[in-house]
């Protein structure tokens, strides 16, 4: 069966458009359209992609996006539902920085945003804690997140080598520990 | 136009090292586009974090589409350089996912059960917990609260905003949006009525 190229941009237009935050506030909705509604899919395929997608780099839904539509039509399929997923948030944005600089100055614009700021770092802070939960972290692995915070934090260590040096080193860690066994 | 590859170049980098969903990503961007390059000031760049919750779409592209357009409109003053460098960074952000999906879609389904990636992970997630913490620590700057001694009363109200939010978001699980939107007005009443009282106080 071919699903056209023109139906997976749309729907992942949609999707696209119609989900408010970040990645995983859309992962719901993409199963709701992909596996419920079309399916184009099965859910326990959709299950074992979602846990590869979240395991690789980059942007969640993108990599959803890719995925799915190189499943139901190859290459052309991830493009389409790729783009078609991030052109709502492109152009939206492209449109906010066109304007936004010159809202900037209003004095009331200005106020709203004083308020704003110390609420959007809480938000940052918050998922430290429910990640960390997430993440199993106790007493024998809690120095890694908070040498790594300090690293980038006090000695200005780039993020990107925290992910290779964490990467490299679970990866040794493990070839020791499974040479042992 | 070395601003246009320097864009491409940096979210590239993004796009292939940013592990952990969208608040794991903002500490590598924050990495790059703040305290690297000083794209954008830390103020901007949390501007920019709360436009991403209250717009469509994942928080990578919302930021590679901003700071493409940002950067390179402060490097050059054109605006079709500035839409041109909005795109540029959305695809490059965009790029390494397409490699990586694509060949483990045909090569490497089953990889994601073996030992190896298993053990990855095992360092890797309590990383990025690290390093969210550090993108929320980075931001707690006197342009995001204001100065303790040389505005006292934002820094105060900041204060407390933030220790409402956290509350809100991490206790009540109070939706994203709706904490923006409610400290954005209590922002502007407030300050925009300290700013009234100040004037007719005699102030200019």
């Amino acid at each position: 069966m071919g699903i056209r190229l023109l139906k997976l941009f749309t729907t992942f237009f949609k999707l696209g458009l119609f989900t408010i935050g970040g990645g995983y506030v859309m992962i719901p909705l993409i199963e709701r359209e992909v596996v419920d509604k079309y399916r184009w899919i099965e859910k326990r395929d959709f299950v074992d992609l979602l846990a590869i997608a979240q395991s690789s780099p980059g942007v969640l839904a993108v990599n959803m996006s890719i995925f799915i539509g190189y499943k139901l039509r190859g290459v052309r399929g991830s493009v389409a539902a790729a783009v078609g997923n991030v052109l709502p948030s492109v152009v939206i944005i492209l449109l906010i920085a066109l304007f936004f600089n010159r809202f900037r100055e209003y004095e009331v614009v200005n106020n709203v945003f004083m308020g704003i700021r110390p609420a959007v770092v809480a938000l940052i802070a918050s998922p430290v804690f429910s990640v960390a939960k997430s993440a199993k972290i106790g007493w024998t692995n809690v120095w890694i997140p908070v040498l790594s915070a300090l690293l980038i934090v006090a000695f200005g260590v780039s993020p990107i080598y925290i992910i290779l040096i964490a990467g490299v080193g679970g990866y040794l860690w493990g070839r020791m520990k499974g040479g042992e066994a | 136009m070395s601003i246009l590859f320097e864009l491409f170049y940096t979210f590239l980098k993004v796009g292939l090292f940013s592990f952990g969903g969208g608040y794991g990503m903002l500490s590598v961007i924050q990495g790059e586009v703040v305290t690297r390059h000083a794209w954008l000031t830390s103020a901007e760049f949390t501007d920019i974090v709360a436009i991403s919750q209250m717009t469509p779409g994942p928080i990578g592209i919302n930021s590679a589409t901003y700071v493409g357009y940002t950067a390179a409109m402060n490097a050059t003053g054109s605006p079709a350089v500035a839409v041109a460098g909005s795109l540029l960074a959305s695809l490059a952000v965009m790029l390494p996912s397409f490699v990586i999906m694509l060949t483990i879609s045909r090569y490497f389904m089953k990889y994601s059960k073996s030992n190896s990636v298993e053990a990855v992970f095992r360092a890797l997630r309590p990383a990025v917990v690290g390093l969210i913490a550090s993108a929320a620590l980075l931001l707690m700057t006197v342009e995001n609260f204001g100065s303790p001694t040389e505005s006292t009363m934002q820094f105060v109200v900041s204060v407390l905003l933030f220790i409402g939010a956290f509350v809100a978001t991490y206790r009540f699980k109070v939706s994203p949006i709706v904490i923006v939107i409610v400290c954005g007005a209590i922002g502007g009443l407030f300050y925009g009525l300290a700013g009234g009282c100040w004037w007719f106080a005699g102030g200019n």
